[in-house]
């Protein structure tokens, strides 16, 4: 299912992972029950030296969970788990050395210093060689645009500001494995872009793993061949964006106009009419079949003047996953 | 070291940027400094010698202890607020992600602050408080290079009290209570109201050996010169006795918290 780079050596190990966690509710005055919520619940999968994985789901999938637990923050409840052939749990501190980590939502910098002396305390704390700070400082703030802004306390940034800086900071020391959780959340179109492209080169030239979480499927379709869909702690889906679809069951659609109204097209082998408006019809049909031979049906026995075939929404197919999990 | 170092520098940058909070602090601290200066002239005006200080010495417990309010950061607040914050909305996690590690991280940085708020809010309120009293201030160099040994533990043992407050947040999520507490307990066993000697019999007695008597009793009394000789190594031994202490709970309670963290907010 990967795409064979990382088949060999993978550098991201899990078996079997699971992590239960117990919440105590209450239930009546004093009384308070036990449940146990499974975040994740039972996944394997393995990520290649190099690989750039896209890792969805709906909110309180156990994403989250499961990066806190390849970091070594969160132990696992079952399983096994390694990291560069490292159990994140036992040796957290010296595997913070080798990952860079970047919570869209947090800020690992300091809000009342400048972006720089940020650096200077991040240079200290990973004991990274002047030199080689020096270059990917120079580099990060080339590719992300941060001259500007070194002098400013990170109070001043806006969040896409902060964002960048965020993500070079947890660059500078060389990561070997680099944890996005939504990178790109509350960014604007052009913030975005200056990410992805960012993230892109990094992984192209310093074969960084990368791990990245989000909610937006640009993110993933720009940047990652291989996607994981996590529901309920499990995975549902590992594999190329592509096959989504299949898996996904999802449709593409042929929109024909007719030379004038007509009743619903019907008898087209595979392919239904699922809407009418004027002398213009919709055709679904499943997104794995070619479109031709519905195409040719059409044309044989209806008056077409026009027509295009849509692309299925990835969006729409994942939405369709998560909720046909739920029930 | 190098780390801890660029921390505690930051800590003390951090708070010289606020210089209208650091004027109304001066401001408060010399005016809450008149205000018990004369309730206490009144008050061994009465009883004289209360507590073995005579008046200037009474008087210069008073400005030693708005002096060090901030820097010791007895109060509710003083600095680890933001981390008990952080806990509670699960910024922690980013915290935690770093190879360093989180006591001393946030040691250094307090003591940063410290030592910004010991010349920002210190110096200014001792000296209104000099020139308008009598105060029994030493000419002894030595002494006061023992009174900043005894300040550094002073801060250090008050770092330990509030980390260990902020780390209640792992449980109980609002700190907030605890910590008001913790503050009361502070302004009073520290000698802050009214110097612990001047507590009678058992009662006084404990409250001189508690921790908080490492906050102000402590360095007033070095600064006023009654430990004599060897006895000032064996007050600043107390001192550094219950920081060790108190960071050893700390560093327990704080490798507990981890165990059992849910970090909030996913």
């Amino acid at each position: 299912m990967t795409d064979g780079t990382g088949a060999e050596t993978p550098f991201i190990e899990l078996d079997g992972v699971r992590k239960v966690f117990q919440v105590r509710r209450k239930a009546g005055r004093l009384r308070r029950t036990k449940h146990e919520v499974r975040a994740v619940d039972g996944i394997s999968f393995t990520v290649g030296r190099g690989e750039m994985v896209g890792y969805i789901g709906p909110n309180g999938a156990g994403k989250s969970t499961t990066v806190k637990m390849l970091t070594g923050i969160l132990v696992p409840s079952a399983g096994r788990i390694r990291v560069a052939g490292i159990d994140p749990s036992r040796e957290r501190t010296g595997l913070a050395r080798r990952m860079g980590v970047v919570f869209g939502q947090r800020t690992t910098l300091w809000w009342d210093l400048p972006l720089r002396d940020s650096y200077e305390l991040v240079r200290r704390m990973y004991r990274v060689p002047y030199d080689t700070y020096r270059k990917n400082l120079d580099r990060c703030v080339e590719l992300l645009d941060l001259g500007p802004l070194l002098a400013a306390p990170v109070r001043q940034l806006s969040l896409g500001q902060r964002m960048r800086g965020d993500i070079a900071a947890a660059l500078l020391h060389d990561p070997e494995v680099l944890y996005l959780d939504e990178p790109t959340i509350g960014l604007d179109v052009i913030s975005k872009a200056r990410v992805r492209d960012f993230l892109r080169e990094v992984n192209a030239s310093l074969d960084t793993t990368v791990l990245l979480t989000t909610h937006d499927l640009t993110d993933i379709e720009q940047l990652c061949r291989r996607v994981m869909v996590i529901d309920h702690g499990r995975l549902v889906y590992d594999g190329g964006l592509a096959g989504l679809h299949e898996v996904g069951e999802s449709e593409r659609t042929l929109v024909v106009d007719l030379a004038r109204e007509m009743a619903p097209i019907e008898g087209v082998p595979g392919a239904r009419t699922v809407k009418v408006e004027g002398p213009r019809q919709w055709l679904a049909f499943p997104a794995s079949q070619s479109a031709a031979p519905v195409v040719a049906a059409v044309a044989e026995r209806w008056p077409l003047v026009d027509l295009s075939v849509r692309e299925p929404d990835i969006e729409d197919v994942i939405a369709r996953m998560y909720t046909g999990r739920a029930e | 070291m190098g780390l801890y170092a660029a921390v505690a520098r930051g800590g003390f940058r951090r708070y010289a940027t606020y210089r209208t909070a650091t004027a109304a602090g001066v401001f408060t601290n010399t005016v809450f400094g008149f205000i018990i200066a004369y309730t206490y002239q009144a008050l061994w005006a009465e009883r004289p010698r209360l507590g073995g200080y005579d008046q200037a010495q009474a008087l210069t417990f008073v400005w030693v202890g708005q002096a060090l309010l901030a820097t010791v950061a007895l109060a509710i607040g003083g600095g680890l607020d933001e981390l008990q914050e952080r806990i509670r909305n699960g910024d922690i996690a980013v915290d935690l992600h770093r190879p360093a590690d989180l006591q001393l991280w946030w040691l250094a940085a307090d003591l940063g602050r410290a030592g910004f708020q010991l010349l920002g809010r210190g110096v200014v309120p001792m000296a209104v408080g000099a020139l308008a009293f009598d105060l029994a201030l030493p000419a002894d160099p030595a002494l006061w290079a023992a009174f900043l040994v005894s300040v550094v533990l002073a801060v250090t043992v008050g770092f330990a009290l509030r980390y260990l407050v902020a780390l209640t947040a792992f449980w109980l999520l609002d700190s907030a209570g605890v910590a008001v507490l913790s503050g009361l307990a502070a302004m009073f066993f520290s000698g802050m109201l009214l110097p612990l000697r001047a507590f009678p019999g058992g009662f006084g007695e404990v409250a001189r050996l508690l921790p908080w008597a490492s906050a102000l009793q402590v360095p007033a009394d070095v600064l006023l010169g009654r430990y004599e000789g060897a006895a000032v190594l064996g007050a600043l031994a107390f001192q550094a006795g219950w920081a060790a202490a108190l960071l050893t709970v700390g560093r327990l309670v704080q490798s507990a918290a981890t165990r059992k963290v849910v970090v909030q907010g996913g």
